[in-house]
């Protein structure tokens, strides 16, 4: 991973068309403005990690799906 | 065009029923192309079988036949990249994480697959906010999922 040192206010450019500014520090918490094209998705991290472990479960599920909607329908 | 899937074998489909999803879905980058396809006879569940993997395939629903209030709000970025014109045209579903028994299975209220369905056009909403989980008992009286 890149590290790279930045201050209050200034700004980090990632290719042509995207900018991370550092707007604010406040204790343990830095706020950060993103500029970058409508069609990059920007999420949390976490959110974005739960959502990808979400969609695999749901992909690989082990049950027998057919045999499943079966036994609800006969209820 | 034929495709082979994951719970219908090989089967026919018509090009123009393919939905794009340009940037994937979160943990599948590469796969743009879906087709929806009936689980079975029953109006209640449906696949999202990817066109080019075959053994990709999410089974999925309607939030609103298990959540009845359920609502999101879609913001312009979303509009922008599905070319939504009107309500009319969208169309939304939710992953369902199938589990045995079925009681113990769960939806996706927090990243639901929103679909332009008149230009075929589909992207995993990730909601901001904290008011929906990821994994959301599918019978709503089950509050304890684990």
């Amino acid at each position: 991973m890149l590290v790279l040192t930045r201050k209050n206010n200034e700004s980090i450019q990632i290719g042509e068309d995207i900018e991370i500014k550092v707007l604010g520090i406040e204790g343990e918490q830095i706020k950060i403005g993103i500029s970058a094209p409508k069609s990059v998705d920007i999420y949390r991290k976490e959110l974005y990690t739960e959502i990808k472990e979400q969609n695999n479960a749901a992909a690989s599920i082990s049950v027998d799906v057919l045999k499943l909607m079966r036994e609800i329908k006969e209820k | 065009m034929k495709i082979e899937t994951k719970y219908h074998g090989e089967i026919e489909i018509k090009k123009e029923k393919v939905i794009h999803f340009i940037n994937g879905l979160p943990g599948f980058p590469d796969e743009t192309d879906f087709i929806i396809l009936d689980l079975q006879n029953d109006a209640v569940f449906q696949v999202l079988q990817s066109v080019h993997t075959s053994a990709l395939a999410f089974v999925i629903t309607s939030p609103y036949l298990f959540y009845e209030g359920y609502s999101i709000e879609l913001n312009d970025d979303v509009l922008e990249a599905l070319s939504i014109k009107n309500k009319e045209e969208v169309v939304v579903y939710t992953i369902v994480t199938l589990t045995d028994p079925f009681v113990k299975s769960t939806i996706n209220l927090r990243a639901p697959i929103v679909i332009n369905s008149k230009v075929l056009k589909g992207k995993q909403y990730i909601l901001n906010d904290t008011e929906h989980s990821s994994k959301a008992p599918i019978s709503p009286e089950q509050k304890e999922v684990k």
